[in-house]
């Protein structure tokens, strides 16, 4: 084979994380919220606002599983067992969530749904901050199999790194809702979201004062050699997106807090690849040992490339027709 | 080790098992919106518009449901079968993913829309969406299907160093069982939707409720079941001679037959007993195995003893699951030549037997897709990639039994709470019924997103 789609397939697979964490993060962060808010008219309206389009969001995280499976096997066989409970209560946490977006307005005993909305998405979102903490920290293998044991995951490296991801998914929904809601709503979740915004912040911090401590390997790459000059935009850029969302949301603006918070959210994510890069089992296996042969690659990146600007271009068409402001006690009921 | 692998079984067949039901019947209910959205597009007639707006909040509920029991899936080849996923992804990753590149996303991306948006976007817009949702649903089934044939009927690749290695991709996809587990399988979703659709109609008209919406409903079901319940005889006739030609063991195990033979009887019941290599309680008809697998009495079928006991599949289950199959199978027939006749002499309406059969009867797809599924997929037993990877090779190596135990019990709860709440919830809907007429239809587009569900939860 000619041509090496090993990076274009990382790049693939990284991008459709990415979409997961920003789309299905900030729909999981309106979960995570639910039980805060105002009222019950405001409950519906995050409901609204969130209901064409989690569907969807959620199916990014279904092409990552099966395009990790896809391109990249060995890791598939070996991240998944690593963090067998974790992704038990992940799918667990997403069923009861998902469910309640139809039974919450058909049942009698609404609030026992809504608890189900905001329990599900808890725990769906601190379930995947722990697998990625577990990813980050490094998984112990042995020949082509998972060599741990059932609970390697309960780090406090992993913990941290659940909390992390709960608060920043809530800072996602908080941005979402102020653009997307009005009024007495609206003032509530910026302040949501200013306070998240100290929060994610904080964790933003440790965990990247943390991982250089876990992995020489991270130690090396961000402090030591000759790499760590053009890696500084990486952090300076995140800082400037965090003032930026401090002082939108100071201003009252609708759009750029939310844009912001998906910003602070694409340079962690960055940051972390930057880290790990080019281990897809880390710290055993890279890139190129786990991929799938060439020509399972080259099979589906041919579809592949036809596929994803037409799932994008009907994503924005979707996000179109839904556009503009949802309304306080909405026309759900 | 062994207890995980029977734990780590078990939870797949039970979350599959449970998540067959919802394609079961979106796929079908998919369509159905469509072609009401469609003929309400075309013929401006409003009673189709009336059944679309009944049947979409169900079909969210279902749908969603599928979607959330769905996701499980995939995650269950990492957790529980990881020695699987990594031996078979080249081959079986790409189907997968173009599951969902085609199909995940299109059934997604309009679902919003179909859902929320009839007031946002033009009607041709809306029914495009409704369209694109049940393509959405039949790819879907196509590269599933494709993928589970390939474990049965594997092909077009190569085995090196103990991993498959796609060699020719057309090969692989169109596998041998394929073109006949598609046509089985969408027919049977497609039944199972219409027997559905059938039984809520008849419950209408038990209680003189909707009769108008009820009867286009039941000649709409009727029409689908003429053409497709004999449809399904034929093309499940051939999907047996299909398997007799690839995966003789699992017909031997279908039909409890021990010893290769010409004249093979037809059991019509039997007490396999695997340990003793016979049957007890033997009933059965002379030669008729023989005339419909060889389509002659004399055709030689083979036997199970031909295989050595490690290589063979469970007897029993296979045995009655596809008894239990082709029984309904039979019903099914006999419902539909009953109402086709009662339809032709106009007595739909008033025939209350009839009627009062057609309830239960909804949910006769659903166990005969299952009873399907459990002899197709015992019927591989001991192979997961059948006759190349064995099922006990295929696990997951580090898995303890202590955390399948754990696992399978929270799956078992979580899904018992899930879908009896959405049973008890599509129940609820469909007692409800249809807004009353003259609930005038909005104009203009409201602010925010109407739900097709809010007229029904207004009406009493």
């Amino acid at each position: 084979m000619a041509l090496d789609l090993v990076p274009l397939w990382a790049a693939i697979l990284a991008f459709g994380v990415l979409m997961y964490v920003l789309l299905d993060g900030f729909d999981l962060g309106i979960g995570i919220l639910f039980p805060l808010a105002p009222d019950d008219a405001g409950r519906d309206t995050m409901m609204a606002s969130v209901a064409p389009i989690w569907d969807f969001n959620e199916t990014w995280l279904v092409l990552g599983g099966v395009g990790l499976l896809a391109a990249f096997p060995l890791a598939f066989a070996i991240v998944i067992p690593a963090v067998y409970f974790p992704i038990l209560f992940m799918l667990i946490g997403l069923i009861f969530r998902a469910v309640a977006f139809e039974f919450r307005h058909l049942s009698r005993r609404r609030h026992y749904w809504d608890r189900s909305f905001f329990a599900g998405s808890l725990v769906a979102t601190f379930s995947q901050g722990i697998v990625l903490g577990t990813f980050v920290q490094g998984i112990p293998v042995e020949g082509r199999d998972y060599a741990g044991g059932s609970f390697d995951w309960l780090t406090p490296f992993a913990l941290a790194t659940g909390a992390g991801l709960v608060a920043g998914y809530a800072l996602l929904g908080a941005c979402w809702l102020v653009l997307k809601s009005e009024g007495a709503l609206q003032a509530w979740a910026r302040r949501m979201a200013r306070t998240l915004s100290l929060g994610v912040a904080a964790f933003v911090a440790l965990v990247s004062l943390w991982t250089p401590f876990l992995q020489p390997q991270i130690r090396e790459r961000w402090f030591g050699g000759e790499h760590p000059l053009w890696l500084w935009p990486v952090p300076l850029v995140t800082l400037g997106l965090f003032v930026l969302l401090w002082r939108s949301l100071e201003r009252g603006r609708d759009t750029t807090p939310f844009l912001a918070a998906l910003g602070i959210f694409a340079m962690g994510y960055l940051g972390l690849a930057i880290s790990i890069f080019p281990m897809v089992v880390p710290y055993t296996f890279d890139l190129w040992q786990a991929a799938a042969g060439p020509r399972s690659q080259a099979f589906l990146m041919i579809g592949t490339l036809f596929l994803l600007p037409i799932i994008l271009g009907y994503t924005v068409w979707s996000y179109w027709v839904f556009r503009g402001k949802v309304k306080a006690g909405s026309g759900y009921h | 080790m062994d207890d995980a692998l029977l734990l780590s079984r078990l939870q797949f067949a039970w979350v599959v098992a449970l998540h067959i039901l919802l394609p079961a019947f979106t796929v079908g209910l998919a369509s159905y919106i469509a072609v009401l959205e469609g003929a309400f597009f075309f013929t401006g007639r409003p009673v189709f518009l009336r059944l679309s707006k009944f049947w979409l909040p169900i079909f969210a509920v279902s749908f969603g449901m599928g979607v959330a029991s769905g996701i499980v899936m995939p995650f269950q080849f990492g957790t529980n079968w990881s020695r699987y996923s990594d031996l078979t992804a080249d081959v079986l990753g790409p189907l997968m993913a173009y599951e969902v590149l085609m199909a995940f996303f299109l059934e997604a991306g309009f679902l919003g829309v179909l859902l929320f948006g009839r007031k946002l976007v033009p009607t041709w817009v809306h029914f495009l969406a409704a369209v694109m949702v049940a393509a959405g649903t039949l790819l879907s089934t196509f590269w599933i299907l494709s993928a589970n044939s390939w474990m049965q009927t594997p092909a077009g690749h190569a085995v090196v160093d103990g991993r498959f290695v796609p060699r020719d991709w057309l090969q692989v996809i169109f596998n041998p069982s394929f073109p006949y587990r598609l046509a089985h399988t969408t027919i049977a979703f497609y039944i199972t939707t219409a027997l559905v659709v059938i039984g809520v109609a008849a419950y209408y008209l038990r209680r003189g409720r909707h009769a108008e919406e009820s009867l286009v409903m039941q000649k709409m079901g009727l029409g689908l079941l003429a053409v497709l319940v004999p449809l399904q005889i034929v093309v499940g006739d051939l999907h047996g001679l299909n398997t007799l030609e690839h995966q003789p063991a699992k017909i031997a195990a279908i039909e409890a037959n021990w010893e290769t033979q010409a004249r093979m009887p037809l059991l019509i019941f039997a007490w396999p007993d695997e340990a003793a290599e016979r049957n007890r309680l033997e009933l059965g008809v002379p030669a008729l195995g023989s005339i419909i697998l060889g389509h002659d009495a004399d055709a030689v079928i083979p036997g199970l003893k031909d295989w050595q006991p490690q290589d063979r599949p469970p007897v029993a289950i296979p045995f009655f699951s596809f008894r239990l199959m082709v029984g309904i199978g039979v019903a099914m027939l006999a419902l539909t030549v009953a109402g086709l006749a009662l339809w032709r002499r106009g007595r739909l309406a008033a025939a209350r037997r009839f009627q009062w059969l057609c309830m239960p009867a909804a949910s006769l797809g659903f166990i005969a897709v299952l009873a399907g599924w459990v002899t197709t997929e015992v019927g591989r037993q001991p192979w997961v990639v059948y006759g190349l990877l064995r099922t006990s090779d295929a696990v997951t190596p580090a898995l303890a039994a202590a955390d399948v135990a754990v696992s399978l019990l929270v799956y078992i709860v979580a899904y018992i709470a899930i879908f009896g709440a959405g049973l008890f919830f599509m129940a609820r809907l469909v007692q409800r019924g249809f807004p009353p007429l003259e609930e005038p239809e909005r104009e203009g587009p409201p602010a925010t997103p109407a739900r097709p569900i809010s007229a029904a939860i207004r009406s009493p």
